[in-house]
């Protein structure tokens, strides 16, 4: 895209809808959509709040927590499929199921087994990042060459040897991506989550704000949240970058 | 920044053309799928049978309360609620979704201004938006329809948008070669061209769709599925809860499957020379 | 070399330059290409020599110069010439009968005349029998000849052919090449062929000019003179086709990095 010839980054085209945000909110045109920069002076404004920084720590809390165990528990779970035939062939079926299934039907399972507290959050993020994180992980290690394998075993490698030292690693790029997918579907659990428990953190800021039209407030923090989710996804796509340079030269 | 990277990638459910080949019950896919459903239904009766949580009916119990919804009508009933928004709402995304990412892939400007919009809606958590969206356009239909648009728009979108941009250009060379006219480039060439992606990102488009569906009436609504969820859930009726869940879940994944049998069938992979 | 007279020219390039960024593709070349004789163009990569030829075929804009058709000047894509394509740019949803007559579809002609015409040319390249096939099911040299016959479908003036063997195995150059002489005798058409390998040029060519890089340029014009109606398998013996390539070459050498 080009403006009077010099190029203009796509992303600079959100600045442009901030524009027409402001202009939108400022005409009153819509009941919802108060004027940008109303919502970021409310950004600021909440950041200070004692509430909205006990509901993000406990956000966080949970969000990392799930995110923790869906990657320990993930990552194995996607390797063993990539190996091992017969896990591939029983477990497959469901981690494909599950990976595009509308999860958000199992959140009230989550409640009543849980409780209406915290364990439900880290259960629902667990719940929404594993299976893709499975499923990379099987691609990448199921995408490894032969020969690579072979290799190691010709020069000695004990299993363990073999997992940590190559599998592992041969696999990263792919791994890492289905962290990044994995991190975007636990953003969305977490809220999910917290928007079915509805006591609990950011879940609870939301109905607050938008049962009393506190709108500002409500986009402020959707705001907040969009750009941690955005931010943590490019934070790891800057990490697959670094992965990046062998990915084409595993072959 | 954010990039374009969609997902995709989920292991076919589809039975893909296997050669007849075997050698123990270990290569039979069909017999370890079956196998493994067993698996899961004995693992869950077990499970229901310990009592970890009074709240964990067993498989049989949820098989015999899943026929009980049938019979009351309330399943049947729950589902005419929901499919009306769902089949609305992925239609009007998938026209509405088709003709923003052609348009998008075709004319740079367009591309400048809607497709960091997009990727934003997809990445983030738009989950959050349902509830104020109930609020504004009531418990209806308009709603339920509003939040199944709002999260399959984007990747509808996306997919296409790819699709065209990533079209063989030998082959629009090759045409405008021929004296072919824009119109003709686009119809002979750019949309069959882009068809299988176009068809993987409805696909992907319908997942969103029930989604957005079962969120909706999981928060807000008073009808449907999601509501049925809720409803036996506060009675305690837990078999009936998870008979529900599980049927949504079903239909979900009959509905992609059926969609991934399709796009194999339809457009060949194979014929396109990848 | 021997320079014959000028002869009736149905393509001339005058003065066209193409520069991408920093890199002169193309500065001020100047040719003619006689009519109903096989040019070659050919050289290093990064002499010019498929950017010359979009240029002509009008796929590519140039950013100076002129080009005339039968004494039109031209700068987009025109019935009067046809393009083969290096990667052969075949419909993959398409059957060959289809793809062959893609160029007629494209000009609105009525489906029976198209086909026709189309199993015509299919004939004409050997490939008759495969008209129901689908490009993946075609190997990499008769998928080739579905391009060939497209583009002889459309009764062009002018054949214009981007490196057309280079994705095709040795065996079935070897059977191109011959095929290409037979073709050239028989249908009453300007061929302008791109290629960087030397005997090729030498076999095939009546012409065969020679660009250098960096500016790409014109450096030599050579019409060898080789008795062409002999049994094909003895031209590659024969002392000036010889003598030629090697001159060639000897040229050539100094742009090889």
């Amino acid at each position: 895209m080009k403006i009077l010839g010099y190029r203009v980054p796509m992303m600079a085209s959100l600045l442009v809808w901030c524009a027409v945000w402001e202009i939108v909110g400022r005409l009153d045109l819509m009941l919802m959509l108060p004027p940008f920069t109303e919502v970021l002076r409310a950004v600021v404004e909440l950041v200070q709040t004692p509430s909205w920084q006990s509901a993000t720590v406990t956000t966080l809390r949970a969000f990392f927590i799930g995110m923790a165990l869906s990657i320990v528990v993930g990552v194995p779970l996607g390797v063993l499929m990539g190996r091992v035939k017969l896990a591939d062939e029983l477990l497959g079926m469901w981690v494909s199921i599950f990976s595009s299934a509308p999860l958000s039907a199992l959140v009230p399972v989550l409640m009543i087994l849980f409780g209406f507290g915290e364990k439900t959050i880290v259960a629902a993020v667990f719940l929404f990042a594993i299976w893709i994180i499975v499923l990379d992980t099987r691609a990448g290690v199921r995408h490894i060459s032969p020969s690579l394998i072979e290799m190691a075993k010709s020069y000695g490698a004990t299993k363990r040897v073999l997992y940590i030292k190559i599998i592992l690693w041969a696999a990263l790029p792919e791994i890492l991506a289905g962290i990044r997918l994995g991190l975007i579907r636990g953003v969305k659990g977490v809220v999910i989550g917290q928007l079915l428990v509805a006591i609990v953190g950011y879940g609870a800021l939301f109905e607050t704000f938008s049962r009393n039209f506190r709108m500002a407030e409500f986009w402020a923090l959707t705001i907040i949240l969009f750009a941690f989710a955005l931010l943590i996804a490019d934070l790891i796509e800057r990490l697959e970058a670094k992965v990046e340079f062998y990915a084409g030269a595993r072959q | 920044m954010a990039s374009i990277r969609t997902e995709g990638g989920a292991i076919s459910l589809a039975p893909s053309a296997r050669r007849n080949e075997a050698r123990s019950w270990e290569d039979n896919p069909a017999l370890l799928r079956l196998v493994s459903v067993v698996l899961f239904a004995g693992i869950w009766q077990i499970a229901g049978m310990i009592p970890v949580s009074f709240a964990f009916p067993t498989f049989v119990d949820t098989v015999i309360a899943f026929g009980g919804l049938i019979a009351d009508g309330s399943l049947p009933k729950a589902y005419l609620s929901t499919l009306q928004p769902l089949i609305l709402g992925v239609v009007l995304s998938a026209f509405l979704g088709v003709g923003l990412g052609t348009l998008c892939g075709l004319w740079r400007t367009g591309e400048w201004l809607l497709i960091p919009v997009f990727i934003v809606l997809q990445a983030a958590p738009v989950a959050a938006f349902i509830p104020m969206v109930t609020f504004i356009y009531g418990i209806g239909m308009t709603a339920k329809t509003l939040a199944v648009m709002i999260l399959a728009l984007p990747v509808i979108v996306l997919n296409t948008y790819k699709a065209v941009r990533n079209v063989n250009f030998s082959l629009i060379s090759m045409c405008q070669s021929f004296l072919g006219t824009r119109w003709q480039v686009v119809s002979k060439i750019i949309l069959p061209d882009a068809s299988p992606v176009i068809f993987a990102g409805l696909r992907l488009g319908v997942a969103a769709g029930f989604v957005g569906v079962v969120l909706a009436e999981l928060l807000i609504t008073p009808t449907g599925i999601g509501d049925l969820i809720t409803y036996n859930r506060s009675r305690a009726n837990y078999a009936a809860m998870y008979a529900t869940i599980a049927s949504i879940i079903a239909l979900s994944t009959l509905t992609l499957v059926a969609l991934q049998w399709i796009e194999t069938r339809v457009f060949r992979p194979e014929k396109r020379g990848a | 070399m021997p320079m014959t007279e000028p002869v009736d020219s149905i393509v001339e390039v005058r003065g066209i330059s193409k520069s991408y960024g920093n890199i002169e593709a193309l500065r001020g070349v100047d040719l003619d290409f006689p009519r109903g004789k096989l040019t070659s163009l050919l050289g290093p990569s990064g002499c010019g020599k498929t950017t010359l030829l979009k240029i002509i075929a009008g796929l590519v804009e140039a950013d100076a110069g002129t080009i005339s058709v039968n004494g039109r000047t031209v700068s987009k894509p025109g019935p009067e010439r046809a393009f083969v394509f290096q990667d052969f740019a075949l419909l993959p949803w398409a059957t060959v009968l289809r793809n062959v007559a893609f160029g007629l579809e494209l000009r609105g002609r009525a489906l029976a005349e198209r086909e026709k015409v189309a199993r015509h040319y299919i004939g004409e390249v050997g490939l008759s029998g495969f008209e129901d096939k689908y490009p993946h099911e075609l190997s990499g040299g008769m998928r080739q000849r579905v391009g060939l016959a497209r583009a002889l479908s459309v009764d062009a003036d002018v054949l214009l052919l981007d490196e057309p063997f280079s994705a095709v195995d040795e065996q079935n150059r070897r059977k191109f090449q011959e095929d290409l002489i037979r073709l050239r005798t028989n249908q009453n058409k300007t061929f302008i062929f791109v290629t960087h390998s030397i005997e090729e040029a030498v076999y095939i060519s009546d012409r065969i000019v020679l660009l250098s890089p960096r500016p790409g340029r014109i450096s030599q014009i050579m019409e060898p003179q080789i008795d062409r109606s002999v049994d094909p398998d003895r031209i590659h013996r024969d002392k000036h086709y010889l003598d030629t390539v090697e001159e060639i070459w000897q040229g050539l050498k100094q742009y090889v990095d």
